[in-house]
């Protein structure tokens, strides 16, 4: 075990260590010069090539290209990843708060998730076919086809303009949780409830479902043994959610003003701050890499089998 | 030949297939069907209840609410659509010949393929929209640099197992060209899979485009999409929530098609998905009648 | 006196309406074992599963299967819950899938007897041991806490066996418990089964298409086909005078391999030991 967990932090830090170059690199994907728009970001009026030459040499963009990557991935494993073109600010200092803002909602609407598609796909399988199984199916099949922002906004004419219940935008109290984590529970909770399903299904196709009940054992026992052998397969799935339900909140904070990463995103895209882009691409798919590997691990944990071969 | 009459059999399925081939002739006849021109301002009927003239009423400009809405099919659906053909396609070659010649070819595109995965799908088009700049074309190069990867990686995955089999095997061995054989023996039976690949990434595709248009991150004004049309009612859903109605719904019934259509295409392609609980004794009995049935015929 | 008896069994999948098993009656006397052979798909392991009232999802059956006095047929899912494991055990063909993966084989053995005999963990542990040591597996202590993948086939499936000689029932389903053996493991289950029998006296019902291995255990045959028992006598009837021919197909082909072998091995193999 302890040799594949060094094993797959190699392989994880190397996989970072490419992606920072790529995340670097999509710099120069970019139809327009940064400086130029340093300078646009500024309100300086009258940008003059000479003016933009100063700029490179000042933010050090005259240097080749490798020097630049280096000293860029130097001072972002300090966590400086430079300044905001538009407002001048580190961009550590905007981007943290965001992170943890959209962890937080991230982290409740993903135990939504888990409550939801594990407490009705166990049911709807033990179920199967009954007219229960076929509703929850249904509705669920209906608001995962729905896009994010027409769910969010039925959602707030409803509960905030109908019934006046609960705050329609920004991050207050914990009644301004309720509503942006439902629409992502109830968007996302279809895809993860298919698979808790369908993974109890085929468990209990599986002989030792039925040397169960053939050796007589009360279907709670047997549920249960089931439910141990589909959950293994969902920890790395909703291990793997986090980080997914992470980079997807953009539309909903957009809706609900949630001062999150997904809103600095995109302010940041209409107002050409690479900088922060750059920044939370590597924030995310560092994310993305760590879950990864950590779902992994658990998963190996988990499996008898291959924890033993370890 | 088989697998369409297959799915045709599938009610719901036949349905699906139909509503989507209507929006897409839609889509592509827009200037004959649509009753206005979608850009059409006239301030004097802003907000107009729905009319013989305007069937679906008239926005917050006065413009033509089903024009705008037929009209809107092209970006929404059409142009995903492209851009779906476009990242199935580039990563469809490459997943051939990764799967097809393995060896070093292989091993490096499915390094690349690797970087690729480990960023967030949806991360990866923001950023890349983000650096191009919003609009129709750079979201459409975001999403195909983007979903390119995920197909290379199915796709091979899927030509390997039909590399490895026999026929293939007896194919080279008596000298047929790799380019023969990959047309003729690997691209058919890849085919189906290709095809529920896509399909089941379609929905999402559509979901995702019509959301950046929605943040205004696709499509410019004035130009009709849906997502964009749903963004501007929200300003006024307290006053008139109703102004939601036709282009959600829009979206919905596309994106439900488009889900039915694919679980309906992966099930004609494998019959033990009709049947959620296969039975390994009642399958056994079944292919047994099914070759007794060949005997007798 | 028979043990069981079946009448009318008919089995069917309600979705698709195909008839598994059309009709079939047959009875077993006490002590003894009755084969069905057939090839496979022939509705062998559907009908034993019928006699527990096994078969799920969208399979239904009719008919009556009278144990003792009792009709299962008619029982409630508690009552016949209590009898499955305690008086009707099965012994299956998969000894790898027949367990939890995930759980140590002893989960498997203490869940049961404590439901049918109220045992605690150190109990049903000592007679498990004890059972195990008489079907000769080395170390049981040990291979109670090993997951079914550490272990072989012929282990599991003889572990079965154990549990059924705990159990102590009157009578046992094996259900194809050789196919997915090797020859010697094969040799050894066999071997138990027998000592099994002799030593507890109970009813087997041995589904196998493997007529060696009836011809060494079985008191009587059925033969199925495609759902429909085509043949039914005493195992030494069926074996030197078939009449149907379905069974004598099954017959020659069992005595052509043979010749084949002899053949091979130039002399008496072990074939027809």
């Amino acid at each position: 075990m302890g040799a594949y967990i060094i094993k797959r932090a190699i392989i994880s830090v190397s996989l970072l260590a490419i992606i920072s170059f790529v995340t670097y690199g999509l710099n120069f994907l970019s139809p327009l010069e940064p400086a130029q728009l340093v300078l646009q970001a500024q309100g300086v009026p009258n940008i003059t090539v000479e003016l933009i030459a100063e700029t490179k040499a000042s933010l050090g963009m005259d240097q080749p290209f490798l020097v630049q990557y280096f000293d860029w991935l130097t001072s972002c494993l300090q966590l400086n990843f430079g300044n905001s073109y538009v407002s001048g600010k580190p961009v550590w200092s905007l981007l943290g708060p965001a992170l943890l803002h959209t962890l937080q909602l991230t982290l409740v609407s993903v135990a939504g998730i888990i409550l939801l598609s594990i407490g009705f796909g166990v049911i709807c399988a033990l179920r199967e076919g009954d007219l229960l199984d076929k509703s929850v199916r249904g509705v669920l099949f209906v608001l995962a086809s729905m896009p994010a922002y027409l769910l969010a906004t039925l959602m707030i004419w409803y509960f905030s303009v109908q019934l006046d219940l609960l705050p329609t935008s920004g991050m207050t109290s914990y009644r301004s949780y309720l509503l942006p984590a439902l629409v992502i529970t109830l968007n996302y909770a279809g895809i993860y409830f298919r698979i808790i399903r369908s993974s109890m299904l085929s468990q209990l196709n599986e002989d030792y479902v039925l040397y169960g009940r053939a050796c007589g054992l009360p279907e709670r026992t047997i549920t249960l043994h089931i439910l141990r052998n589909s959950l293994q397969v969902a920890v790395s799935v909703f291990c793997m959610a986090i980080p997914t339900i992470l980079g997807s909140t953009v539309v909903v904070e957009n809706i609900f003003a949630w001062p999150g990463l997904g809103t600095l995103t995109v302010n940041s895209i209409l107002g050409r701050d690479f900088p922060i882009i750059q920044a939370y691409v590597l924030v995310l798919a560092a994310a993305f890499v760590l879950f990864n590997m950590l779902s992994d691990l658990l998963g190996a944990a988990l499996n008898p089998k291959l924890r033993k071969e370890l | 030949m088989n697998l369409i009459k297959n799915m045709w059999k599938d009610k719901l399925a036949a349905l699906s297939l139909t509503v989507i081939a209507a929006i897409v002739l839609a889509g592509v006849f827009a200037p004959w069907l649509a009753p206005h021109d979608p850009h059409e301002v006239d301030m004097e009927l802003r907000y107009a209840a729905p009319s013989w003239a305007y069937l679906l009423g008239n926005d917050h400009l006065g413009r033509c609410i089903m024009s705008r809405l037929i009209y809107g099919i092209r970006p929404s659906v059409l142009w995903v659509l492209a851009a779906l053909a476009a990242s199935v396609g580039f990563g469809g070659i490459l997943g051939l010949i990764a799967g097809y010649f393995r060896g070093i070819t292989d091993a490096c595109l499915m390094r690349v393929c690797d970087v690729m995965l480990s960023f967030p799908g949806y991360v990866m088009s923001l950023a890349i929209v983000g650096i191009l700049g919003p609009g129709l074309e750079n979201m459409m190069i975001a999403f195909v640099l983007a979903k390119w990867a995920w197909f290379a990686r199915m796709i091979r995955t899927s030509v390997m197992q039909y590399a490895e089999s026999d026929y293939v095997k007896f194919s080279k061995a008596i000298g047929v060209s790799d380019t023969r054989i990959i047309m003729k023996q690997i691209v058919p039976v890849a085919l189906p899979d290709i095809a529920v690949v896509s399909s089941s990434s379609f929905a999402s595709m559509i979901l995702q485009i019509s959301g950046f248009s929605f943040l205004g991150l696709g499509v410019q004004a004035p130009h009709a999409e849906w997502g964009m049309m749903l963004n501007e009612a929200r300003s006024v859903m307290f006053s008139r929530p109703e102004l939601m109605l036709a282009p959600g719904l829009a979206i919905v019934i596309v994106v439900m098609a488009v889900n039915f259509l694919s679980d309906a295409l992966q099930a004609a392609l494998d019959p033990k998905l009709l049947r959620s609980k296969p039975q390994p004794q009642r399958q056994e009995f079944s292919r047994t009648a099914k070759l007794r049935g060949e005997e007798v015929a | 006196m028979n043990i069981l008896k079946v009448s009318n069994l008919r089995v069917w999948d309600e979705l698709t309406g195909q008839v598994i098993v059309p009709n079939s009656s047959f009875h077993i006397k006490q002590g003894n074992c009755l084969s069905i052979v057939g090839e496979s798909g022939s509705g062998k392991s559907m009908t034993c599963r019928a006699i527990m009232r096994l078969n799920r999802g969208s399979i239904r059956q009719s008919g009556d299967i009278l144990f003792r006095d009792v009709n299962l047929a008619e029982l409630s899912d508690k009552k016949i819950r209590s009898l499955r494991g305690k008086h009707l055990c099965m012994i299956m063909q998969h000894g790898m899938r027949a367990f939890d993966p995930s759980c140590v084989i002893g989960v498997h053995i203490r869940e049961t007897l404590a439901q049918h005999y109220g045992l605690n963990r150190s109990e049903s542990e000592a007679r498990m041991i004890i059972a195990m040591e008489s079907v000769r597996l080395k170390d049981p202590a040990q291979i109670m806490n090993k997951y079914p993948h550490q272990l072989s086939g012929g282990m599991l499936q003889r572990i079965m066996i154990a549990l059924a000689i705990v159990l102590k029932p009157d009578l046992i389903i094996a259900d194809e418990p050789t196919t997915a053996l090797d020859a010697i493991s094969q040799y050894e289950v066999v071997e138990q089964l027998l000592e099994l029998r002799s030593r507890m006296g109970c009813a087997i019902i041995l589904v196998s298409h493997d007529l060696r291995i009836v011809q060494k255990l079985a008191d009587e045959v059925l033969v199925m086909k495609a759902g429909v028992i085509v043949e039914r006598g005493t195992a030494q009837d069926i074996f030197s005078n078939a009449r149907h021919e379905y069974t004598k197909y099954l017959v020659s082909s069992k005595l052509a391999l043979n010749k084949h072998f002899h053949k091979v091995m130039g002399g008496t193999g072990i074939v027809d030991r």
